[in-house]
């Protein structure tokens, strides 16, 4: 007979997903979600620590300031990492850092990415779209949806929100590769960062001399920030808005190409567009993963977290608890998913969630207009997925469609 | 309904004012949220407790008892 294995016995964090569902979180977070929404796991570095699956307490930790979010207190989940906690956050990298110096640099930006500020961005999102489909539309059927469109629209739209050159791509988009690789080495994501920080530093010296009209260029002249902490900022930011969206454009495309009937429910109904949008940001959960630690002994869902001990949020997982999402692994866009963890949760949610918001509202439904015949042009358990990347999605979206 | 917000531990991540833009704001300089309407009419009531729910920093504090003043 064999033996059960303990239910206070601790795991290790699920991380392969299941052949053929692209889609859903790695086969074994859902039976942990179901038996034991709050475990102890064991680190690749041997602390022992624990693993959140469930809403609550995945909500709860999130929303809780006794946990920390310091990346010198952070043990790495995924095998690879360092050995033991991670080092600091750098200057300017704002996901980990606690209150009050996560504050002061929150403040200085939030204002900069109202609901207000980014619907305002409306009217150039729809053109840069609209020039996308066209070079699309006139090069002909058949092509990398990824290279072509889901990438491209968010870096134009962050390039000029912060005021980067699009045209220097090329010298920093690899840098931004590597440092959201899971496969690099860490040492080869210090130096991708060091790279990277060191592009912005030229262009802050840049704003600097000749503040422009523009994000970085705000910060420049109005702010009491040091150049060193500038440039971590504007780093920070790039490399957010490079890599977020531009999966969530492709591995949504991917998920509607795969539920036909919910595609034309988008394509027939454009009002359809804000709640597909959280739909999506739920069923997806393309930041699935992140880690907290108890700055001291904490009682989560009857459990006491201690001190010192590092909490892994399966953001995935959460999204998928069927106590607050009913039928949570359908992908159902007339679904109220408000509430959703997509974003992350408490302080440190997604700051340019509202950016992503009117991103993903516009190109979503442009494209499926665009080309109503657009269907994979490979089978769908041919897609390289990106198993290996901070953020989930494609590597690669080929498709193709009818010629009018 | 008597709402309420902490503007001190706001965040500005926009969820109230996406969600009842009726009732919640966002000030213009500093992304943080600005109370339009302490006392929701009915009809905004159930935006305004999906708003609270959703806010990421619990800032907006709901009080239910009133029946009699509100409109």
């Amino acid at each position: 007979m064999q033996h059960e294995p303990s239910l206070t016995e601790p795991v290790t964090l699920p991380t392969q997903r299941a052949a053929g569902c692209p889609f859903d979180p790695p086969a074994g977070l859902a039976e942990l979600r179901e038996q034991r929404p709050l475990t102890r796991m064991t680190y690749p570095d041997g602390h022992v620590g624990w693993l959140a699956t469930g809403y609550p307490a995945v909500r709860a930790i999130l929303g809780d300031p006794r946990f920390s979010s310091r990346y010198e207190l952070l043990h790495y989940p995924f095998p690879g990492g360092p050995e033991g906690p991670l080092p600091p956050a750098p200057v300017g990298d704002m996901t980990g850092m606690d209150a009050p110096e996560h504050t002061r640099y929150r403040r200085l930006l939030m204002g900069k990415f109202t609901v207000r500020r980014m619907r305002q961005l409306t009217d150039r999102v729809e053109e840069i779209t609209a020039e996308h489909l066209d070079a699309l539309e006139h090069r002909g059927p058949g092509a990398d949806l990824v290279k072509a469109f889901a990438r491209p629209i968010p870096a134009l739209v962050i390039c000029e929100l912060l005021g980067v050159p699009y045209a220097d791509r090329d010298r920093f988009q690899g840098h931004a590769d590597t440092i959201m690789s899971m496969d690099a080495p860490p040492e080869e994501g210090y130096a991708a960062m060091a790279a990277l920080q060191e592009y912005m530093a030229h262009l802050v010296a840049a704003k600097r001399a000749d503040p422009s009209d523009d994000l970085l260029g705000d910060l420049a002249c109005d702010s009491d920030l040091t150049d060193e902490e500038l440039i971590g900022i504007g780093a920070f930011l790039l490399a957010a808005g490079l890599d977020t969206t531009a999966n969530m454009i492709a591995h949504g495309t991917f998920a509607l190409l795969t539920n036909p009937a919910q595609a034309e429910a988008l394509r027939t109904d454009p009002d359809l567009a804000p709640r597909a949008v959280e739909e999506l940001m739920r069923y997806l959960t393309v930041a699935p993963t992140t880690v907290r630690s108890a700055l001291e002994d904490v009682e989560v869902e009857g459990q006491m977290i201690k001190a010192g001990e590092s909490v892994t949020i399966s953001l995935e997982a959460a999204n998928r608890d069927r106590e607050r999402f009913p039928d949570p692994d359908v992908l159902d866009l007339h679904r109220k998913a408000t509430g959703h963890l997509g974003f992350g949760h408490g302080i440190h949610q997604c700051l340019g969630q509202q950016l992503a918001r009117v991103e993903l509202m516009v190109a979503l439904p442009a494209l499926l207009g665009r080309f109503p015949t657009l269907r994979l042009d490979v089978p769908a358990d041919e897609v390289p997925l990106r198993t290996n990347m901070n953020i989930y999605g494609v590597h690669r979206l080929p498709v193709t469609w009818d010629e009018d | 309904m008597d709402v309420r917000v902490d503007r001190d531990r706001c965040i500005g991540a926009g969820m109230c004012a996406l969600t009842a833009p009726e009732i919640f704001d966002q000030d213009e300089d500093e992304g943080l949220v600005v109370l339009l309407n302490t006392r929701p009419p009915q009809e905004r009531r159930a935006a305004v407790r999906i708003a609270a729910g959703a806010c990421p920093a619990a800032v907006i504090t709901l009080t239910e008892q009133d029946t009699s003043t509100a409109p």
